[in-house]
């Protein structure tokens, strides 16, 4: 779409658009470059000069075990992640749209854990079921199961999904409980007449009227689960027990500023903007699709 | 539209009980989390030390909420607090403006590099700082803007999304408005000001709203360049106040840091309500 009334002259709107486009170049566009040319050099160890090493160290990345299981861990971390903060929030959704008083009183609340950053979500987790004050872990201890998420790798992973997803709740509910009301009421009505049930109404007509949020939801949750939530793995476990919970950005933090490695790391930088092109482009396809409904 | 609903789809007597039983159910296990933190704010250490801790909020509030304000652990947490406010403001006022202005040169100009220019905002959409940690981090050092404001703040500034939401906005504003500028010899900053700036009002408000928290809930950046206690934000600098070793945390100053930490932005998300999902949906659109 194009304005049929522009105004004339280069100069000042060459001016206005400069501040975003010095911005990015600097703290964008250069920054990416370096992470590319950075991935096909090794830098000695006093960092005074660097070997050209081509692709090395991107098949040391794909050969190293390390590296190959935070892809792993990153697909494991990202599905549950999306999976525990949309299911609840579909099923809360679904609830809140059923009630006609109150509902807004319920959305104030849920919204909350939204606000919450992930990094300050890890500390109250990480309290909840810190293995010595913990209430949670107290409470289990009682019942006989000894929490560890320190030692247990399996624990570490379900402490870092749940503290994660938890702010998401609120969001994905959101973003439900607006589809939810834009699903004609009529149809559903037609539905109740001829008799079906609300379990079968639901999965025959809500469920599949929902499929372009829950798809976008999708999306935008593993992006999430990708990105942001480094503050949450690096205040509850700082990538361990033994790597365990080591997603693709932590280990890009560790490796680069922890370990130093700067090639790997560059390397590392450079496979990531790869999986962000990608995640973007099926976003966009689908915002595409969306705008023929 | 709620309202509307009538007869057989809607629950009444038992299952309506039943509904507001879920609800209230779901709302008190999201809340936890933030009722044990706030309660554990409020007691003393060895309350907390010697499990189970009171589910009860106690009687140290006061002790334990100037202790983190007013002395800290590293560094008193007004300070913190005062850090992230600069750093959100800064990036959502930051970023709201260079957008405004980009947006505005894009659909109201055709100027030579246009296409090129706006292909190249697009592209930092696929650029977070999550992937480009260790070169940002080169840059803003080369510029000797580690621990300062500047360096919390411009980094994260480039907003695609921000320029897309007042491009879909500005070409939406009809074009006999430019056109009586126009003929009335207003100038192109002029129209800015009197027309395009004011009927962004909303859009504006929406979108603050929504960058104050990204801004405020930002923990690697400011992680790395700020080694500074003095300058470190609240949200990364909880962290910090665990003790290294075997040492026992503090835990009742953590926690009344982490509450103060969330009261800003729950505060701004609750009482801007309206604007905080309008600006969720536009600017994920």
């Amino acid at each position: 779409m194009e304005k049929r009334v522009t105004f004339r002259g280069w100069r000042l709107p060459l001016l206005l658009i400069a501040p975003q486009v010095v911005i990015s170049l600097v703290f964008f566009f250069y920054p990416a470059a370096q992470a590319i040319w950075q991935s096909f050099f090794i830098p000695d160890p006093f960092g005074l000069s660097s070997r050209f090493v081509g692709f090395g160290n991107f098949t040391f990345l794909f050969s190293d075990p390390f590296y190959r299981a935070a892809f792993g861990t990153t697909a494991v971390f990202s599905i549950l992640v999306t999976l525990c903060s949309m299911i609840p929030a579909l099923f809360l959704a679904v609830v809140a749209d059923r009630l006609i008083k109150g509902s807004g009183v319920y959305r104030t609340m849920l919204i909350w854990p939204y606000a919450v950053a992930p990094a300050v979500a890890g500390v109250l987790w990480l309290f909840m079921f810190n293995t010595r004050v913990g209430v949670v872990s107290w409470y289990l201890g009682t019942l006989g199961y000894d929490w560890n998420h320190v030692l247990n790798g399996g624990e570490a992973m379900g402490l870092v999904v749940v503290a994660s997803s938890w702010g998401r709740i609120s969001y994905n509910f959101l973003f439900f409980f607006a589809a939810l009301q834009a699903v004609p009421k009529s149809v559903i009505e037609a539905a109740a007449i001829d008799g079906a049930r609300f379990w079968r109404r639901f999965w025959t007509i809500v469920l599949p009227l929902l499929s372009p949020t829950t798809f976008f939801l999708l999306v935008v949750n593993v992006v999430y689960s990708f990105f942001e939530t480094f503050g949450v793995i690096h205040t509850i476990t700082g990538g361990g027990p033994q790597q365990s919970t080591t997603v693709l950005v932590y280990k890009v933090f560790a490796d680069g500023f922890v370990g130093q490695d700067l090639g790997s790391s560059s390397a590392q930088s450079v496979i990531l903007l790869f999986v962000v092109g990608l995640l973007t482009i099926i976003q966009f396809k689908f915002v595409e699709k969306r705008v023929h409904y | 539209m709620a309202r509307e609903r009538h007869g057989m789809v809607e629950k009444r007597g038992a299952g309506l009980w039943l509904t507001h039983v879920f609800m209230i159910l779901g709302v008190l296990v999201i809340f936890f989390p933030i009722w044990l933190a706030f309660v554990a704010s409020t007691v003393t250490q060895p309350e907390i030390v010697k499990p189970p801790m009171p589910l009860w909020p106690g009687d140290q509030f006061w002790e334990n909420y100037s202790k983190a304000l007013f002395s800290g652990v590293n560094v008193p947490v007004s300070t913190m607090l005062f850090n992230s406010l600069v750093m959100a403001v800064g990036i959502a006022v930051g970023k709201i403006v260079i957008s405004l202005l980009s947006a505005f040169a894009i659909v109201y100009f055709r100027f030579p590099g246009r296409s090129f220019f706006f292909w190249m905002i697009f592209l930092t959409l696929m650029l977070p700082v999550e992937v480009r940690i260790v070169p940002t981090f080169e840059v803003v050092a080369g510029f000797g803007m580690l621990n300062s404001y500047s360096g919390l703040i411009f980094p994260l500034i480039a907003s695609a999304t921000a320029t897309f939401l007042f491009r879909q906005f500005f070409l939406t504003i009809p074009d006999e408005l430019a056109e009586a500028a126009r003929v009335d010899g207003a100038s192109p900053m002029r129209f800015f000001w009197d027309i395009v700036v004011p009927m962004s009002r909303t859009n504006v408000a929406a979108l603050f709203v929504i960058l104050f928290i990204y801004g405020w809930n930002q923990y690697l950046w400011p992680l790395l360049i700020t080694t500074d206690p003095e300058m470190n934000t609240i949200v990364m600098g909880i962290k910090q106040m665990f003790p290294s070793g075997d040492d026992v945390a503090e835990w009742p100053v953590i926690m009344a840091t982490s509450i103060l930490a969330m009261i800003p932005p729950v505060i701004i998300v609750v009482s801007m309500q309206r604007l905080f999902i309008r600006g969720l949906v536009d600017s994920e659109k």
